[in-house]
């Protein structure tokens, strides 16, 4: 029988350059040409002011942690507890949800406001998974 | 809305709570609403609106034999039956209907008849949450926790301190699920289930459900039992995701929904006799007394840790138990509104004497929506 499988994200049209992105090894976030705010989860509209007018760009992919639990019991399909599920706030601005990689699942080593990059976990040949680790240096 | 134009007048839960496992979950409705219309005096015919939430309010009326000309399907989690209350207040007010039954109904525990809560894998959940191991809200409501006590120096004591309260609370209650005496340390050897969260901080899951009627104040004065009057309501919602909220020193739901009511009410925090604020995990209490106003956020976890919301302190907050202690079906907010009639009334277990006005708070989802509804005895 089959491993049980972590969870697959399934794109949709508006999220669709995300994902290409993620694939890509780029972390995608979109800006708002009207009023410049950056925004996250993707659309085709920019939430804070309702232009139209929006771009893709490349995020820097640096951010720090700015909360998160340790996962213990029921553990998701695909998951060995304990992990943690973290959320990220992005040097642009957007928080988003992840894993923190390379660093030891515990609250010892995984200190709020610590420097985080992003890495690319790459589930299978449709969807890589932005993920977080410790900033170098 | 005006206040004090509308009022319960019937007010039940299922005949058991806890581990029903000989009824569906549809029959849980049917028992508390045959149960909260026996309470009011009143035949099924009378009931002319509807509101329900997860079911849909056609199941349930077809399933009563109900006629409604007035239905609310409102389902935003465990505070839908707050905006239930609300929403049922204005229909009243502007005459769409006369008496209106508000259901709730979960076989949380025993699984019979559970409509299936899924994420889709291609909805922003299932693409930017759902992957990174989330697994029910024990997985997810907690996740501000961490932030929250580092900005206003709360303490991992204090957030034990919750659920030690709630359980004295608890005690005098038959119907609550735990009622043991339990210490903070207890609470922090109680087996981790997501960090840093342990089991006797996170909610029960059990079986149950709840009914309310409401009615024109003018006509409540010839129900048998002492109408509960709605003197404010508030309401809100904020995202499905919670990685996505405003911030997590605070929750915008609850910041709109709680001072709405309060406004709408013309009260003052010195006024609050009572307060309910749902508690599916430790963390709700320390923000609800902080978003709905009561003192600033550093303060929270001390207040109660330092006894001021137990039995016979200042501010009695959680008196059935609540979700940590009393029940937890899955959504919550109409057992805080039953208890907070209840006190209303005169009639609870724990009841908190000469109380005249109680404010019952409610959260939907990982503080994805919010109701709040103020509740008093005196017209």
């Amino acid at each position: 029988m089959a491993e049980p499988q972590r969870a697959r994200p399934k794109p949709t049209p508006e999220t669709q350059h995300f994902w290409d992105g993620a694939k890509a090894g780029e972390l995608r976030l979109q800006r708002c040409d009207a009023c410049a705010h950056v925004y996250f989860p993707p659309r085709p509209f920019c939430p804070s002011c309702a232009s139209r007018k929006v771009s893709i760009f490349k995020a820097s992919g640096k951010g720090f942690l700015y909360s998160y639990v340790i996962n213990h019991r029921p553990a998701a399909p695909g998951f060995t507890p304990p992990y943690a599920i973290a959320v990220v706030e992005l040097d642009e601005g957007p928080r988003m949800m992840s894993n923190i990689i390379d660093c030891p699942q515990t609250p010892e080593a995984l200190e709020l406001d610590m420097k985080l990059e992003v890495a690319f976990q790459e589930l299978d040949d449709k969807i890589t998974l932005p993920v977080f680790r410790p900033a170098k240096g | 809305m005006r206040r004090n134009q509308v009022a319960v007048v019937g007010a039940a839960e299922t005949t058991e709570l806890g581990v029903i496992p000989n009824a569906s979950q549809l029959q849980l409705h049917a028992d508390a609403a045959l149960n909260a219309i026996a309470d009011a005096g009143l035949k099924l015919s009378d009931i002319d609106g509807f509101a329900t939430a997860v079911e849909t309010p056609q199941q349930v009326c077809h399933y009563l034999g109900i006629k409604p000309t007035w239905v609310d399907g409102t389902s935003v989690g465990g505070c839908s039956f707050m905006l239930h209350v609300r929403h049922a207040a204005a229909a009243i007010e502007a005459g769409l209907c006369k008496t209106v039954l508000i259901t709730h109904a979960e076989s949380g525990k025993s699984m019979i008849g559970k409509l299936p809560r899924s994420t889709p894998a291609d909805s922003l959940n299932g693409q930017f949450e759902a992957p990174y191991g989330v697994y029910g809200p024990p997985s997810m409501f907690p996740i501000p926790v961490l932030r929250f006590m580092k900005t206003y120096g709360i303490t991992h004591e204090q957030l034990a301190s919750v659920a030690v309260v709630q359980r004295e609370w608890a005690a005098k209650n038959p119907r609550a699920m735990m009622k043991d005496p339990i210490t903070v340390t207890d609470v922090l050897n109680s087996r981790m289930i997501a960090y840093p969260f342990r089991l006797l901080q996170c909610c029960l899951v059990t079986d149950g459900g709840g009914a309310l009627i409401l009615t024109s104040a003018d006509r409540a004065r010839d129900f048998p039992r002492r109408p509960v009057y709605i003197m404010g309501t508030g309401e809100s919602v904020e995202t499905p995701m919670v990685s996505q909220m405003e911030t997590f020193n605070s929750s915008r739901a609850f910041k709109t929904a709680g001072p709405l009511a309060f406004k709408e009410a013309g009260i003052a925090h010195k006024d609050v006799d009572h307060l309910m604020i749902y508690d599916a995990f430790a963390h709700l209490p320390l923000f609800g007394l902080g978003d709905l106003g009561f003192m600033p956020y550093e303060e929270t976890g001390q207040f109660i840790a330092d006894g001021n919301t137990r039995p016979g302190a200042k501010l009695p907050l959680n008196t059935n138990g609540g979700g940590l202690s009393y029940m937890h079906s899955g959504m919550y907010g109409m057992y805080a509104l039953q208890e907070s009639v209840r006190q209303m009334r005169g009639i609870a277990p724990a009841q908190v004497p000469n109380a005249k006005i109680s404010v019952c708070h409610g959260v939907g989802g990982m503080f994805a929506a919010s109701g709040t509804i103020v509740f008093t005895n005196e017209r």
